[in-house]
């Protein structure tokens, strides 16, 4: 306890725990602030607007301008100094547990690291038709102004639609020599999306050699986080996924397996 | 300039060959939709997709839809079309393949049918023609063009009256992700969807109504655009001549690219799609924007005026005029390349001066916004400037906040604030606007164009006859080229793609396909090209 209230003060020596924003000097806590409240332009809407840069802790607070947008809204631009400090110590970080890749820093890790191209089969399996999220991940079009893996240089991407037969997926899976699989899952009816993936998961662990069956990866919206164990597979991805999270991810396992395998080979 | 119009001809002739000589699940749907079926069943299937299933597993689908159904009709096995799908949904209609004056009675009734929604369509025109004569049109060049997007039909109503009142000439309605990939067209009004709304013909029949309304407010006719693509695009494009549309995104390869849907699937909607949008007098926009953000803008400029040559080939095949062609175009070559305006303007006015008498479609900056929304803002600032200096159609209104958040009301206000600023301040400077001869920006356009026919010259030198699968099948130079890969990043060979198994060829000879639809059609093809 000491020891750690200790450390706090050597580092309060070198570097403050406390700030606040810089306008143009240390200390004045300028920020500024535009918003649109709906209300019609007057002095009133104008007050409202100095009432919800105070609430906001800013004081003093100034509109510097305001603008009717149509008759029913008012867009505001507020400067004022901030009365909240920022308290250095209690910030916490939380980080994912890989590192988010941009395509170029994907396709270089994937040269360097492997010296060839990962391939990635994907589907959606059961009777499952709905492919927006498995096109979401896969197509070039992408999601949320990122593009799909298609678009990645060192992936090779083989998606197999909807309504693939676990079966077929196993077997192109072999027949592609596939890094990853990723399977979609969108409709839950009677727990669908559950069946549907520990039934595949069990048929790639009987197809493969232990230790061979390719990275499995679920994706959907109704997945619950953490049952990643229960469901026999690598990952799962839920609601909002990008395909740069999708990517990032791959090549930080596939890194980390093949890493865990040369340490495997040399020991043997 | 003709050398490259000579190459695009060169390498889209043979597809229209293609084209010519199959059908599609979906150009089959549509021509049941222009002869009045519309609605689904319980489970929102529609009754054009349950008829059209129902003939293709009992006669196939090589001599039209049309033939088979109205012999039905007319053999009476139902009182009409709609009541004729319900009963093929249950598996108690029975289709033939009618012969000698069958055939002929059957055709009649099929073109007195399916006529009458080609009718409606010329009317839907005549009225547009008549709502601007009468209200006036978009007060200048460019046309502002802004994109709703909520999911909700009822929550885009009111957005995209207020974006009208707000000074936006055309509303596009962003569909539902997805949809493109979905081989039926969803029923009704629809209240949720991913990222967009879906196409429906009652979600256009509302948003045309209140935009109506809206025009006659405002004094002026505001346009309604929709997207034209993927595996229902002929049925779409009926349904958009239907509800009078006036401008639809309809790009003849975003779908193969982007999508990984099946080329020659592709190409016979297309060509049908773009017959109805001739017919119906809408105006088509191209895709060219897409190849600019998964490629580098520079390095890849010359593929977008390939594209562009294409499009503009297959268009006018179709029947299309110029002031119906909206190619595409986009500023996305990245601000910390030096002298990256001057390059943005040496490509617009390339595009500008290939096709002068086209309303070129101005993409806005998507790939370098980088959530500093104030850089954002001086960006859109240029592009804006850019379209204004070499006299951009329509000018997709670019957010600061693009990348960011879907737009605040706000910043929607500031982009139009931005795009009034500089074409009040700037919007004649077209006219004093002459880059020097030989200078850098002519020199540039020179080289961009010199680039596009060495690469139309590559497509029409491919060795026709190359089947990637080495099958039997010989394919056009240009379905080559796209299996190698040489647009974009993406290798699409023609025997590959979703929806491929909706593709059929169509049988030959005088009893072989009829559809009354692409022969009044290409009647008004015909008409234009002459």
């Amino acid at each position: 306890m000491s020891n750690r209230k200790h450390l706090t003060e050597a580092q309060r020596r070198t570097t403050p725990t406390i700030v606040r924003p810089y306008g143009d000097t240390t200390g004045d806590g300028m920020i500024q602030v535009s918003f649109t409240l709906p209300l019609p332009h007057d002095k009133r809407a104008e007050g409202a607007a100095l009432q919800l840069a105070r609430k906001m802790g800013m004081d003093p607070a100034l509109v510097v301008h305001a603008k009717p947008i149509g008759p029913d809204f008012t867009f505001f631009v507020v400067y004022g100094s901030s009365n909240h400090l920022v308290d250095l110590s209690q910030v916490t970080v939380q980080e994912r547990d890989y590192p988010l890749l941009t395509p170029y820093e994907v396709n270089a890790a994937i040269r360097e690291r492997f010296g060839r191209k990962l391939v990635v089969v994907g589907a959606c399996i059961g009777t499952d038709a709905h492919t927006v999220g498995i096109d979401a991940i896969l197509n070039i079009k992408g999601f949320a102004g990122e593009k799909g893996l298609e678009y990645y240089t060192e992936l090779d991407v083989v998606n197999l639609g909807a309504q693939v037969l676990v079966p077929d997926l196993v077997r192109a899976a072999r027949s592609e020599h596939a890094d990853a699989v990723l399977i979609s899952q969108v409709v839950t009816q009677k727990d669908a999306h559950i069946h549907n993936t520990t039934h595949m998961t069990a048929a790639f662990r009987e197809a493969y050699p232990a230790g061979a069956v390719p990275l499995l990866v679920a994706g959907g919206p109704r997945f619950e986080e953490g049952s990643e164990a229960r469901l026999g597979v690598d990952r799962i991805f839920g609601r909002g996924t990008t395909p740069g999270d999708v990517a990032s991810y791959l090549v930080h396992a596939l890194v980390q397996r093949s890493t865990r395998k040369d340490h495997h080979d040399q020991h043997a | 300039m003709d050398r490259a119009r000579l190459l695009a001809a060169q390498a889209g002739e043979p597809v229209v060959t293609l084209a010519r000589s199959h059908t599609t699940v979906s150009v089959e749907r549509a021509t049941l939709r222009l002869a009045g079926l519309a609605g689904a069943d319980h489970d929102g299937e529609p009754w054009v997709n349950h008829l059209v299933d129902a003939v293709r597993r009992q006669v196939g689908l090589e001599h039209g839809v049309a033939l088979p159904v109205w012999d039905a009709l007319s053999g009476g096995q139902a009182r009409d079309l709609l009541t004729l799908a319900q009963r093929a949904a249950a598996g108690s209609a029975s289709f033939r393949l009618p012969t000698g004056q069958d055939r002929a009675s059957a055709g009649a009734a099929a073109a007195g049918a399916i006529g009458a929604g080609i009718s409606r369509i010329d009317a839907q025109r005549r009225r547009r023609e008549g709502l601007i004569a009468e209200l006036g049109d978009a007060p200048r060049t460019p046309w502002i063009y802004l994109i709703v997007a909520t999911g909700d039909i009822d929550e885009d109503i009111p957005q995209a009256q207020a974006a009208a009142r707000e000074g936006a000439d055309v509303i596009a309605v962003i569909r539902s992700t997805g949809q493109s990939l979905l081989d039926y067209v969803p029923e009704g009004a629809t209240h949720e969807g991913f990222a967009g709304t879906y196409a429906t013909q009652e979600n256009f029949r509302l948003m045309r109504a209140a935009l109506d309304e809206t025009s006659r407010e405002l004094g002026r006719y505001v346009r309604l655009t929709n997207y034209a693509s993927g595996l229902c695009m002929p049925e779409i494009a009926a349904l958009a001549g239907l509800e009078r549309l006036d401008m639809m995104l309809n790009d003849s390869m975003y779908g193969i690219l982007f999508r990984d849907i099946n080329p020659i699937r592709t190409f016979v909607d297309q060509r049908f799609s773009r017959q109805i949008h001739a017919r119906a007098g809408i105006i088509i926009n191209t895709g060219e924007d897409n190849y600019l953000t998964t490629a580098d803008a520079v390095d890849a400029a010359h593929t977008v005026t390939v594209s562009q040559l294409l499009n503009e080939y297959f268009a006018k095949e179709a029947g299309l005029a110029d002031w119906q062609l909206g190619l595409g175009h986009a500023f996305e070559i990245d601000p910390a390349v030096p002298q990256s305006f001057r390059l943005e303007l040496a490509h617009a006015l390339l595009a500008r001066t290939l096709f002068p008498d086209a309303p070129l479609k101005w993409m806005p900056p998507t790939k370098h916004m980088t959530g500093d929304v104030f850089r954002g803002y001086l960006l859109d600032g240029f592009f804006n400037l850019a379209g204004a200096l070499t006299g951009q159609g329509i000018l997709l209104v670019g957010m600061m906040t693009e990348a960011v958040v879907t737009p605040f009301l706000s910043d929607r206000d500031l982009a139009l604030q931005n795009v009034r600023y500089v074409l009040d301040a700037a919007g004649g400077l077209a006219e004093d606007f002459a880059p020097p001869r030989d200078g850098f920006i002519q020199t540039r356009a020179r080289h961009v164009l010199d680039e596009a026919v060495d690469l139309l010259e590559r497509i029409t030198q491919q060795p026709a006859g190359l089947a990637p699968q080495g099958g039997g099948t010989a394919y056009p130079p240009l379905l080559a080229a796209i299996a190698e890969g040489t647009f974009g990043l993406m290798k699409r060979p023609p025997d590959r793609g979703k929806g491929l198994e909706g593709v059929v060829q169509r049988a030959e000879g005088e009893h072989g396909y009829l559809n009354p639809a692409i022969d009044l059609l290409e009647a008004t093809a015909e008409g234009q090209r002459a």
